[in-house]
């Protein structure tokens, strides 16, 4: 595991801050409260997400899901007046030292957006190598392998294996989102955060997204937002709701949806509200 | 009185009435299409009512030199004898060097602009530098005369030619007017067209863009590279072609700072004359009706230059913006 900060000591793990799982979460927040200037979208969100598991974040629209994604790639600070206080640990390593780099931490913590973003002046296949950095010199026959792995693991090999060197833009708006997904995880990160990444997709599409998802925890670990009570409970290991910038309920996706302790989420979840 | 009885047929025909004038009501429609049909089809008219003036006024110039006037290089109203080689040659070069200097300068203010600037310098920025189109040509050319050139004689023009000068571009006396003097004029002179333009285009890139690069681990200017300035490439080259409209047909501050000199030296330091200074300078002296004609000749000339590159320059928007089409939406 590369370390973010350029000095390579191991941040000591505070004894304190351990959940009861022996293993300490690949990702967690610690008292997450997220501003956009001097209004808050997200408070003192404390939660873990285990590594290769499907983590999903449910809440009526409005309530911070996006915003507390963003803080965990440090998207949120390029947003007009963005700041937060408390703290992001990747493999318990603040994410927010001020040695570590943004740069390089977005390279372990990939992220795909709501409505699908390939770059439109590049083919397909520049499109998947488009992450790779340009300071790693790659062989030519590496950098194919690399984009064909991705390819394969989006699920879109076979339907793009023959116009790699078309335009991404020819693509279908389901296909386009799963080049995305291909685009984040060539350069192997170890977390992928989706925000929403079905809801400008048809049906067809919105399964075959679903599909990668459940088959990407393998590899990865997955922080999902979706406001599609549904796809949580399909695809999901954990689900945590959020209601006005507060984590409401956070447990096993199962718990949650068949017993939720909290009596807001059982009317969220009911579809009594949002 | 009968006739004030409302009659069921008397409003029937009132109602009729009503109708008429809601007729003349869409008749007053066809009038102010037609009033707008009349000043589109103007501007076409009136291009092709000038070039048959060009034409007819160098008749007379192009019955005695033919096309062989593009490739002369001899001016000599006494002798009757015309070329337009060196001003066509001075008109192109000046605005290339032009496009030279203006195209990174004012790419990197707009990028500067619209990604790395702080927030509150923006908008203030960029209203001063509209502001700087809107200067009129003469004064460019007399703070070109007066600061500008006495500047360049003294700094720049020296420096060049001790670094570059085993580059005939760079050799032979300094005078102070001359091509390169030219060219940094009409750079300033284009540069606010070109930077409020480029940032028109790069403002209208998605934001979702530069997350997607940036959420790809790219650093601020990776992330200009790879998605902004793809993205918007149509719509800067609409931008330099503006610039380069503008560089071809000025004509007073390039008249007072280039030396008016009809020649064509390989020296960026030698004086030069462009298409529209020559005319500007003589046609008021212009007595000889073979004059006036060649006069009229390099107009036509100029007009077509003109209609030429910016017919290349949509033809590479064109090429460019397919298949990506995107950023040409800003032209
Ligand atoms: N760029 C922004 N500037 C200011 N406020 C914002 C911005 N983006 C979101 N917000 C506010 O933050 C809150 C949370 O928004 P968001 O995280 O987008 O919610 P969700 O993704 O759950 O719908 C909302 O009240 C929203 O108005
Ligand atoms: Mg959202």
């Amino acid at each position: 595991m590369t370390p973010l900060t350029t000095s390579a000591l191991p941040s000591p793990v505070p004894a304190a801050s351990l959940t009861t799982t022996s293993e300490p979460p690949r990702l967690r927040t610690d008292k997450l409260t997220a501003m956009y200037g001097k209004s808050t979208a997200v408070s003192g969100v404390t939660l873990g997400f285990p590594a290769n598991q499907v983590h999903a974040l449910i809440g009526p629209s409005g309530c911070g899901k996006s915003t507390f994604l963003r803080c965990l790639n440090r998207t949120h600070e390029l947003s007009d007046g963005g700041w937060i206080t408390g703290r992001v640990l990747l493999d318990e390593e603040d994410v927010y030292d001020a040695r570590v780099s943004a740069m390089v931490l977005r390279r372990r913590i990939g992220m795909v957006f709501q409505r699908p973003t390939p770059f439109p002046t590049m083919s397909v296949y520049d499109n998947v190598a488009a992450g790779l950095r340009a300071g790693v010199r790659l062989r030519r026959g590496e950098t194919d392998e690399i984009v064909e792995r991705a390819l394969r693991q989006a699920a879109l090999w076979d339907e793009v294996k023959d116009r790699l060197r078309g335009s991404a833009m020819a693509l279908s708006g389901g296909q386009q989102q799963r080049l995305c997904i291909a685009r984040t995880i060539a350069p192997a990160p170890e977390v992928v955060l989706l925000d929403e990444p079905t809801s400008a997709l048809d049906p067809q599409g919105t399964q075959r997204i679903e599909e990668v998802v459940v088959e990407l925890k393998g590899d990865f670990t997955i922080v999902i937002v979706t406001h599609n009570m549904q796809q949580a409970a399909r695809t999901s290991d954990t689900t945590t709701f959020f209601y006005l910038g507060t984590m409401v309920e956070t447990g096993a996706t199962r718990q949650i949806f068949t017993a939720p302790r909290n009596e807001q989420t059982e009317a969220y979840i009911t579809g009594r509200f949002g | 009185m009968a006739s004030t009885v409302t009659t069921p047929a008397g409003r029937a025909r009132g109602t009729l009435r009503a109708s008429l004038a809601e007729q003349r009501g869409s008749r007053g429609d066809l009038v102010f299409r037609a009033v707008l049909t009349i000043a589109a089809a103007a501007v076409p008219a009136l291009l092709a009512v000038l070039l048959m003036e060009l034409v007819r006024g160098s008749e007379l110039a192009i019955s005695r030199f033919g096309l062989r006037f593009i490739t002369d290089s001899i001016w000599d109203p006494v002798a009757e004898r015309f070329g337009a080689w060196p001003l066509l040659a001075g008109t192109l070069l000046s605005s290339l060097l032009a496009l030279c200097i203006a195209v990174p300068l004012s790419l990197g203010v707009a990028i500067y602009l619209t990604e790395f600037a702080p927030r509150a310098v923006r908008q203030p920025v960029a209203f001063v530098i509209q502001l700087l189109a809107a200067i009129p040509s003469v004064v460019y050319g007399l703070w070109g005369i007066f600061v500008l050139i006495p500047l360049l004689r003294t700094t720049l023009f020296p420096l060049l030619r001790g670094a570059l000068g085993f580059l005939p571009l760079f050799q032979g006396p300094i005078y102070g007017p001359s091509m390169l003097t030219a060219g940094i004029i009409l750079a300033i002179m284009v540069m606010p067209y070109i930077i409020s333009v480029s940032r028109e285009v790069l403002l209208a890139v998605p934001g979702s863009q530069r997350e997607a690069a940036l959420g790809l681990g790219a650093t601020r200017w990776e992330a200009v590279r790879t998605a902004i300035l793809p993205y918007a490439r149509s719509g800067l080259i609409g931008a330099v072609i503006l610039g380069l409209g503008r560089a071809l047909g000025e004509t007073m501050a390039v008249t007072m700072v280039i030396g008016n000199r009809n020649d064509v030296s390989a020296s960026l330091f030698a004086p030069g004359y462009t298409m529209a200074a020559a005319i500007a300078n003589e046609f008021s002296e212009a007595v000889k009706d073979i004059h006036l004609s060649a006069l009229a000749y390099v107009a036509l000339l100029l007009f077509v230059v003109t209609v030429l590159v910016n017919a290349g320059a949509r033809l590479l928007i064109w090429r460019v913006a397919r298949g990506a089409g995107a950023g040409s939406g800003a032209l």
